[in-house]
């Protein structure tokens, strides 16, 4: 069945995954959330600065990265500094750079869901007694749970699919960065066609099941009225 | 010291709200109204939904806005009450009580289970919103305004999104509150049923601003009242039921100048309530008339008189005792019997409505 290199590059491609959405359920979270309640002018620049990566190349995201997180960049200086050294070429770079690709996989759902709850639940909240935070906490999270399931498992399944970003950021190191894909990607090169095909299929039946879970359990939109 | 003082300001697009009101500290007071004449935007700025640009509010001699003070609506003692239920999806009926009774420093557990028992919601606790009909809901949403014992409850059209029977089924529960809350009620309506049933004070709204603000029954009687009414214009009377003929299954209400017979609704000897005479079931005579089908007449003298909506009608008030009623006449009729001022008549009241 699937080789020890296999099974490493899928536990490092769930960690992967996992870790990226769990730092974007954080960092996409407020985003979201003044997304959805700001009539500001800044709303349409954030916007589409959100959904650049599901539009931009992913070598080009790579790119601009790399140069920002390499030794001469603002990030790399900065985690030099701080003594991390550079990003580039390890796991953790890999994290920052998913981070931006899967951006808008996490933003854009959860802005959905916050919209859709509407103004009136805040207003009957504050009504109640509730302070704004309170609100968001006891009203908005619960009312929002399919979209933070949606947006979560996008996320994570993005994460898994990314490609052209880890070949940039991340190259080709046994165990650090060398996730599903790009394993897949050196079988193929190898010509060892049955391994590619034995991961490509883990992949697949991976990716229909999550897609499959989703849309099966698209929960009926309920209101309170 | 008692009452509530609002001035409100508010420049929106096509819109201006411009208010300066003392309402009563107690009692049920309608705001009243046709669609965007501003009464919504006046509750909601009294919630602090909304924050006008300038404006100044005093509750009770506490100030909740002036030019230095503004607080947020989940810091004011208010029940609110919308116009849809507005039901957390996410949590059952219970639930829904306790979120603003758990965030309340004033709620008592008592409260709670009065507004349970007002509302008659007890079986309901367990389900969840969506499974309710909407005139559960809405009984729901006003349990849940009081259960957060609040000094002031705000209505907003609470049955304008329900169909005539959950109109039917929460008219009931209104009267109760009415009679049974000491706090003031804020009742936002543009249905001049309902304020006749429930308020004691009235403020008629057109355009953003005030046209007219009194007690109910006064005001009512107003011919000059500012805003249109049309078949709705009346008068409503104070009364007491007087005796209760079982044989024909009517019953006498006896008001300040007389009494009136009305279907009998079971409503027990000496309780107070209220009448309505719509000015389109009142007619006059001048000689008391030849007996008819209509069993309630009485003398009255005409006291003023009034321009209608259309040119060819006209509005009489008749003083009867201390009472007063409005008429509906053609300008025709009144010329030919000689209506004015200081004339003794005969009044015939085709119908009355009787509201507990």
């Amino acid at each position: 069945m699937l080789t020890d290199s296999d099974l490493q590059a899928i536990w490092l491609t769930i960690r992967l995954a996992g870790i990226t959405t769990l730092i974007l359920l954080l960092i996409g979270t407020p985003i979201a959330w003044r997304l959805a309640c700001s009539r500001s002018w800044w709303k349409g620049p954030l916007g589409a600065v959100v959904a650049l990566p599901l539009v931009l190349p992913p070598s080009v995201l790579g790119f601009y990265l790399l140069l920002a997180m390499g030794p001469f960049g603002p990030v790399g200086q900065l985690t030099t500094a701080l003594g991390l050294g550079t990003l580039p070429f390890t796991f953790w770079g890999l994290v920052v750079a998913s981070s931006f690709y899967s951006l808008p996989f996490m933003v854009q759902p959860l802005q959905n869901a916050f919209e859709s709850i509407g103004e009136r639940p805040l207003e009957v909240a504050a009504t109640l007694r509730a302070s704004p935070v309170d609100t968001f906490f006891s009203v908005v999270l619960p009312l929002a749970k399919p979209g933070f399931i949606t947006a979560g498992v996008l996320t994570f399944a993005h994460t898994v699919g990314e490609f052209g970003v880890v070949l940039m950021i991340g190259g080709n190191i046994p165990g650090v960065t060398r996730v599903a894909s790009v394993q897949i990607y050196d079988h193929v090169e190898a010509m060892e066609y049955a391994d590619a095909h034995r991961l490509a299929a883990v992949m697949l039946i991976f990716s229909f099941t999550v897609l499959l879970a989703m849309y099966v359990r698209r929960p009926k939109p309920s209101r309170g009225d | 010291m008692d009452s509530i003082n609002a001035r409100f300001k508010l420049d929106w697009p096509g819109f201006t709200l411009d208010v300066d009101l003392a309402l009563p500290g107690r009692g049920v007071t309608a705001l009243f109204g046709h669609s965007g004449s501003g009464k919504t935007t006046l509750l909601r700025c009294l919630a602090g939904l909304e924050r006008p640009s300038h404006g100044r509010l005093e509750f009770k001699g506490k100030i909740w806005q002036d030019d230095k003070t503004w607080l947020p609506t989940h810091q004011r003692p208010i029940g609110y009450v919308f116009q849809e239920a507005s039901l957390f999806a996410h949590l059952n009926v219970l639930g829904n009580l306790n979120f603003g009774l758990k965030r309340s420093a004033t709620a008592q557990r008592v409260g709670l289970e009065q507004a349970i028992e007002l509302l008659g919601i007890g079986h309901l606790l367990e389900r969840k919103p969506d499974t309710l009909s909407g005139g559960e809901r809405q009984r729901v949403g006003i349990a849940r305004a009081l259960a957060v014992g609040p000094e002031i409850l705000l209505m907003d059209e609470p049955l304008a999104a329900l169909d005539l029977k959950r109109k039917q089924e929460i008219l009931p529960y209104l009267e109760r509150l009415h009679d049974e809350l000491a706090i003031p009620v804020i009742y936002v309506s543009h249905s001049p049923d309902e304020v006749a049933r429930l308020a004691d004070h009235i403020v008629a709204m057109d355009g953003g601003r005030v046209v007219a603000d009194g007690p109910l029954v006064e005001t009512l009687a107003r011919l000059d009242l500012p805003i249109r009414l049309g078949e709705d214009v009346g008068v409503v009377l104070d009364a007491t039921v007087g005796s209760v003929d079982s044989e024909w299954h009517l019953a006498r209400v006896d008001f300040a100048g007389g009494s009136l017979w009305t279907r009998d609704r079971g409503v027990p000897t000496g309780k107070h309530v209220r009448v309505r005479v719509l000015a389109r079931d009142v007619s006059l005579a001048v000689h008391h008339p030849e007996p008819s089908s209509i069993q309630n007449v009485l003398d009255g003298t005409v006291e003023s008189m009034a321009a209608d909506d259309h040119p060819g009608l006209l509005l009489v008030r008749v003083q009867i005792g201390a009472s007063q009623l409005v008429a509906r006449l053609t300008r025709r009729s009144a010329a030919q019997l000689g209506i004015a001022q200081g004339l003794p008549v005969s009044v015939q009241i085709k119908s009355v409505a009787l509201m507990e």
